[in-house]
């Protein structure tokens, strides 16, 4: 497996974000996208999820094989956890939970409301669903956001296994996680204002 | 597929689900109606079969602005747009969730509130069959609303907006069809075009939705 970004050029609302990026995903590695706030790493994430079209280059092999983790979970306030869980389990055609729920201790709180949880449980929550997709590649925006430090841990170790298993993860993050990674900053991928022409000129 | 139909069922009638907004909705409207029209029961019995319909549209079209629009808020429907289900296929699936807990209620409850505005013996099996016959649309053409105001805020006045035309001619043959049972003529050829109308919209528009919130979700 192996997924290939060439010369890929993401825009947000028509502007252009970044352009030329390329890299290549392998089995068991794992890629994290440094930069500012605002440089276009969630927009790139979304491009190489299928959430939005590139403006320019591909995106290769990432068809049916990526699970998607943003800002916000998509979790039902009404339904427990386990019903949360196993609601996005059946929708990739898994049926096993126990593993996710044991990664991420949320045994105890299988039948609570995910509406009852706190910011860092349903973040872990989250993260869980990743495991019962059953999908290769890993796709996080901010992961760790309302993570504490053991939250981060068992997601760490979550990650070490998914690579261990053949699997590959692309994330952007600000802090360590202590997984052997290679990091991308995007800051140098700034795509060129759009030039503008004397017509351009004459309505602004 | 049967998970997201089935989850959308149980999010319904949980609290806060707006499960029976409709149906309450469709009963103060009935219940009102008398009071404003005066207590003339003839001109209530000839107007039942309008009000009765008017009512259940209004009422579907209440609760259309939460048909996609949680999931949207909540960041499901990136989760979803990304997982192996085709994007027409979870329109399809949340209209057909939207008329067991929306629709289907409103069929069951039109007889009983039929007695309220004194609708004549022989409309009630025609009421109810049109209904049964017409809502599955209103809620497919709601999705596909719902679909293209998706990500707008407050999006809830543009959907009605673009929905209601396209409600006209479901709620023109429905109310035909009722009308004529109730006095007593065939109601055949309107019930056969409603028929026409809801078929051809459970084909055609799950197709146009999933391609417009492809686009909205870019």
């Amino acid at each position: 497996m192996e997924l290939t970004v060439t010369d890929l050029a993401v825009g947000r609302g028509g502007v252009p974000v970044l352009a030329g990026v390329g890299f290549t995903l392998r089995a068991g590695q794992a890629l994290v996208l440094r930069g500012p706030n605002g440089s276009g790493k969630t927009t790139l994430l979304r491009t190489v999820a299928g959430l939005q079209l590139p403006m320019a280059g591909t995106v290769a092999g990432a068809d049916d094989r990526i699970a998607y983790a943003a800002h916000a979970d998509g979790l039902k306030a009404a339904l427990t956890v386990a019903e949360n869980l196993r609601f996005w389990a059946s929708v990739f055609g898994q049926s096993d939970i126990a593993p996710a729920l044991a990664a991420f201790d949320l045994e105890e709180l299988v039948d609570r409301p995910a509406g009852r949880l706190s910011a860092g449980q349903k973040r872990r929550l989250g993260l869980a669903r990743l495991m019962v997709t059953g999908r290769d590649v890993w796709v996080l925006d901010e992961p760790t956001v309302s993570l504490d430090a053991a939250s981060v841990a068992l997601f760490a170790e979550a990650v070490r296994g998914h690579l261990a298993r053949g699997g590959a993860a692309l994330m952007a993050t600000h802090i360590d996680l202590g997984i052997e990674a290679e990091t991308l900053d995007v800051s140098g991928f700034r795509a060129a204002a759009a030039e503008m022409d004397a017509a351009d000129e004459a309505f602004l | 597929m049967r998970a997201l139909f089935f989850r959308d069922l149980a999010l319904a009638l949980r609290a806060g689900g707006g499960f029976g907004l409709g149906l309450a909705f469709f009963l103060i409207v009935v219940v009102l109606v008398p009071f404003s029209v005066g207590p003339q029961s003839a001109l209530l019995t000839q107007i039942a079969p309008g009000v009765l319909w008017l009512g259940a549209l209004l009422a579907c079209l209440l609760s259309l602005d939460r048909l996609l629009a949680v999931d949207w808020e909540d960041g499901a429907l990136d989760l979803l747009a990304t997982s192996p289900l085709p994007l027409e296929g979870i329109v399809a699936v949340k209209a057909a969730a939207h008329w067991v807990t929306t629709g289907l209620p409103l069929v069951l409850a039109a007889p009983v509130l039929g007695v309220l505005l004194n609708l004549a013996p022989s409309g009630y099996g025609v009421l109810v069959l049109s209904l049964a016959l017409g809502t599955p649309a209103l809620s497919m053409i709601g999705a596909f609303g719902a679909a293209l105001t998706v990500g707008i805020k407050r999006g809830g006045l543009l959907l009605s907006l673009l929905v209601l035309p396209l409600y006209v001619p479901t709620l023109i043959f429905g109310a035909e069809a009722a009308r004529r049972a109730a006095e007593g003529l065939d109601s055949g050829t309107p019930l056969l075009l409603l028929a026409g109308i809801t078929l051809a919209v459970l084909a055609a528009m799950p197709f146009a939705a999933g391609a417009v919130l492809r686009v909205n979700l870019r």
